[in-house]
């Protein structure tokens, strides 16, 4: 079956701005359902319901002085917001968003995301290096750490899922959901994962990396202008990748009775968003320390233990 | 004017018998018969040494004497050289140029006294306190710092308060007090570059190495501007890694002056620079001050005046312990309980607004009462506030105490015991988190709080935590008490009828010429408040605040030392992080509760 040019380029171009679109808007929505929860108004001057504050963010942000500190390493001070930016909107094209929206239908598709996921890190830790600043450099440290660490539980947790499902391409992992969301049997591989998520985006409470009270900004101390925006984007944007993911792997994608593909699908995704930001309104911080133990000394077994039930019961059933 | 000014007369206190106790042990156990006692202070016993019987005397008294006195209160110093009342007869005073003062504290005897040490301006140094009590440290250096006053064997007499490049010693009677009294000033080129140089981070001079055998250490520089420092506090953390080898606090940027302010401020006018000295205490810092007055002048308080103080005051501690409690959680990184606890706040500022017109600085307090009665209508307002926290405060409870990740972060965190405490001068929650159950209100009650039923809260585990449990209860038992302020609000007048009130009452001024000269002169130049000198402490919300006034017989003080709790729990902070990680440092500073402003003043 061939695809008309037009429709490609409407898949690229629109996945592309919605998710851009999306991410700055978060910005807003974010700040006024966390004003919702803490009995303030939030921003809400900016246009109908403080909607234009995205622009006003944005104008500001653009306008302010493109300032690298001179004992910042130039090259990779620079690359790096470019880095997270350009991983998460990669990860965008594997995304099954309705049976017709998609850029690119991977048989890998699991995979390339958790390679982009992985390499978004880089981002994190090449700013933390290339500030050349005390508290950059222990954010960038916490990051590294931390993405090692809940990494290796991320990918273990989904392989639950690829054996259900027997496969790597999230189109075919949808499909296999017809029956039933994945959210039950592989209830535990969810909870690894959200939390996972969690941890490989930097929200609270595993926002370590810039945790403020303690490095001020954490590894983006340095930063200002459009950088430190796009770092910020590059955050929603993960935010909404892996609140997508866990929809396309655990609660079916698009399935869903009477409503078009593509509203279920945002439904579900903005759920997990909105799950995202009652849980930084709600938790504090763990320590570091105690955030890498609950890593290798909970989340890691339970992902084990979830794959090799999952595999027993898949053989004992044939 | 003799005649219409009072005469010094000291209103008696309950603490005579402590004090005489005292005498007799001290007559009893102390063999060297080196000291002379002050006759004419029979509250607060004074004993005046030299420099060579003084360590021996403090040692004597920090660990011999029965029922010893732990804890080094207060260490400041008098510029005596201007003094002109310093007693007459057997109660004259030696001769002096400056004076230390050492103030000690038994939590046994519930007793402070002084010991005072008079130096001659040809020879200013002493021995250092710090091999009796480490947290002498701080306080020498701010003697050494404000007055020249050297201290032999003190491991480290830096300036503290002033920046290292400051020429002169600011409390002394020959330092300018207003910039106007100087040459203007002028930065040149030269004098940039040195105050550039002065500021260079050199870790030997903070008393660190730079590198041990196995690690070279990195040095990260918290503060003065820092989310989770409360204010402009500094720092100088040596880290391997993240863990703390060393932690050296470094204070003065939010030095105001205050004590030099209050030696040309009239007595009167000084009541909003003390609104501003824990500036989350509000009224809470006038209280110190006008009791110091009103023992010092004589001047009775009216009950009402008294029970009004007392409501004010503990609102003020709920405000102070909500801004406390939001910020503890957030600074663990809960980030929604600060919002609703503001919000709280908000509702009590109303309450504050309502009766004396101000918020955060109400300079409300007045000597010899407040300054209005209280307006109609306060009572509602009290009322729906006393019925609406509760609810509230428990829900912070579910959200914040019971929260499992915020006990993972703050339990045996930052711990010391009791021992530690004392010797360290903690007081108020921080000492309370450590088992002792020692609150001024109850052991020393002052303005009738001996006439109000409530607990002291007291948690034995002395970390974090257990000091954020203590303040959570202080605001329940606070609750208790101005319930009982708005169920027994007695009538009468709000403000004292002795002639040093201010402002003074004027319904007589019309009879006779001498009132109203005296009323008249007491608006203008403002009370002359007969010479001596008083110290009083209160609880205030942060730890047991006091303001040792000196008057010379004049309109304003000769000098003013305020005691402020937050500036010992700094010095602690070596102490408690060592060991730990950079956010267990957080959490540590969070859970102390300080301001910057009642730290430097």
């Amino acid at each position: 079956m061939t695809v008309p040019i037009w429709i490609t380029l409407l898949n690229i171009f629109g996945i592309l701005a919605a998710a851009v679109l999306l991410a700055a808007l978060l910005t807003w929505g974010e700040r006024r359902l966390l004003g919702l929860w803490q009995d303030r108004p939030g921003p809400n001057r900016v246009g109908p319901f403080g909607l234009l504050q995205v622009v006003a963010d944005m104008i500001k942000l653009f306008f302010k002085e493109d300032f690298v500190p001179r004992f910042a390493d130039v090259p990779v001070f620079i690359l790096a917001p470019a880095v997270v930016m350009a991983t998460m909107l990669l990860s965008f094209a594997v995304l099954p968003i309705s049976p017709t929206i998609g850029v690119i239908d991977l048989n890998i598709g699991l995979l390339f995301i958790l390679a982009m996921s992985s390499m978004a890190v880089y981002s994190v830790i090449l700013g933390g290096y290339a500030s050349n600043n005390k508290y950059a450099l222990l954010g960038g440290l916490r990051a590294a750490a931390q993405t090692v660490s809940y990494e290796v539980f991320m990918g273990l947790s989904l392989m639950g899922v690829v054996m259900l499902s027997g496969s790597f391409n999230l189109r075919e992992i949808v499909s296999a959901q017809q029956d039933g969301w994945y959210l039950l049997p592989q209830f535990i591989g969810f909870v690894v994962f959200f939390i996972a998520g969690i941890a490989e985006s930097h929200r609270l409470p595993f926002d370590l990396p810039e945790a403020e009270h303690e490095l001020t900004a954490g590894f983006h101390t340095e930063y200002s202008g459009m950088k430190f925006g796009i770092f910020f984007v590059g955050e929603y944007l993960s935010v909404i990748l892996i609140s997508a993911l866990i929809t396309t792997l655990f609660l079916g994608g698009w399935l869903g009775p009477w409503l078009p593909p593509l509203v279920w699908f945002s439904l579900k995704t903005a759920f997990l968003v909105l799950l995202f930001i009652l849980l930084r309104a709600a938790l504090p911080r763990p320590r570091y320390d105690q955030l890498m133990q609950f890593g290798w000394k909970v989340m890691l077994p339970l992902s084990l233990l979830n794959l090799l039930v999952t595999a027993g019961a898949l053989l004992w059933i044939g | 004017m003799n005649s219409v000014i009072a005469n010094s007369v000291y209103s008696p206190t309950p603490y005579r018998a402590a004090a005489k106790s005292f005498i007799g042990d001290l007559r009893s156990q102390y063999r060297h018969n080196k000291y002379w006692l002050q006759p004419d202070c029979p509250d607060m016993p004074t004993l005046w040494t030299d420099s060579r019987s003084l360590l021996p005397l403090l040692r004597f008294l920090k660990a011999e004497i029965s029922h010893p006195f732990a804890m080094l209160y207060d260490l400041t110093a008098i510029d005596e050289r201007l003094r002109i009342n310093r007693g007459k007869g057997e109660s004259e005073q030696p001769k002096s140029d400056f004076t230390l003062v050492y103030q000690l504290l038994s939590v046994q005897r519930d007793l402070f006294i002084r010991i005072k040490l008079a130096l001659p301006a040809s020879h200013l140094s002493a021995p250092s306190a710090t091999s009796v009590w480490t947290s002498a440290n701080w306080y020498e250096r701010e003697i050494w710092d404000l007055f020249g006053i050297e201290f032999i064997g003190h491991p480290n007499l830096r300036r503290i308060l002033m920046p290292s490049t400051w020429l002169g010693h600011p409390l002394r009677k020959d330092h300018h007090a207003r910039a106007t009294e100087v040459d203007p000033f002028k930065l040149t080129a030269e004098k940039q570059r040195q105050e550039q140089e002065a500021l260079r981070f050199k870790p030997e001079e903070w008393g660190m190495a730079r590198a041990s055998d196995s690690a070279e250490f990195m040095f990260l520089n918290l503060g003065p501007n820092h989310p989770s420092v409360h204010g402009v506090f500094r720092v100088a953390l040596q880290l391997d890694g993240e863990r703390i080898i060393d932690a050296v606090p470094d204070i003065g940027y939010h030095h105001r002056g205050a004590e030099k302010m209050a030696e040309r401020q009239a007595w009167h006018t000084f009541m909003p620079y003390t609104d501003r000295i824990d500036y989350l205490g509000g009224v809470m810092n006038n209280l110190p001050y006008v009791l110091a007055l009103e023992q010092l002048a004589g001047i009775p308080v009216p009950s009402r005046a008294q029970v009004i103080r007392v409501m004010l005051c503990e609102l003020f501690r709920i405000a102070s312990h909500l801004v406390f409690y939001g910020t503890f959680a957030q600074d663990v990184g809960q980030m929604s309980p600060v919002f609703y606890m503001f919000v709280d706040r908000e509702k009590l500022f109303g309450i504050i607004e309502a009766i004396t017109g101000g918020r955060m600085h109400p300079a409300w307090f007045r000597i010899g009462g407040v300054a209005q009665d209280l307006p109609r209508g306060w009572d509602k307002l009290v009322r729906e506030f006393l019925d609406y926290m509760p609810k509230r405060l428990r829900e912070y409870e579910g959200m914040v105490l019971k929260n499992k990740l915020l006990q993972k972060r703050t339990r045996g965190i930052g711990v010391y015991n009791t021992q530690e405490a004392l010797e360290w001068g903690v007081t108020g929650p921080g000492l309370r988190a450590t088992g002792l159950e020692w609150d001024l209100r109850k052991r020393r009650p002052y303005s009738g709080y001996d006439q109000f039923e409530f607990d002291i809260p007291c948690f034995d585990g002395g970390d974090c935590f257990d000091r954020c449990r203590v303040r959570v209860e202080e605001i329940w038992q606070s609750l208790r008490i101005i319930r009982q302020c708005l169920d027994n609000m007695p009538p009468g007048p709000y403000k004292s009828d002795h002639p040093l009130t201010t402002p003074p009452r004027k319904s007589r001024t019309m009879h006779d010429i001498e009132t109203l000269i005296q009323h008249f002169v007491n608006n203008s130049w403002g009370p002359v408040m007969p010479p001596g000198e008083v110290c009083y402490p209160v609880e205030a919300t942060k730890g047991v605040n006091s303001y040792q006034i000196i008057s010379d017989g004049g309109n304003c003080a000769y000098r003013t030392r305020i005691r402020t709790p937050s500036f010992p729990h700094l010095q602690m902070i070596p102490l408690m992080a060592r060991g730990l990680l950079v956010a267990d440092l957080i959490a540590i500073i969070a859970s102390i509760d300080f301001v910057m402003a009642d730290v430097d003043r």
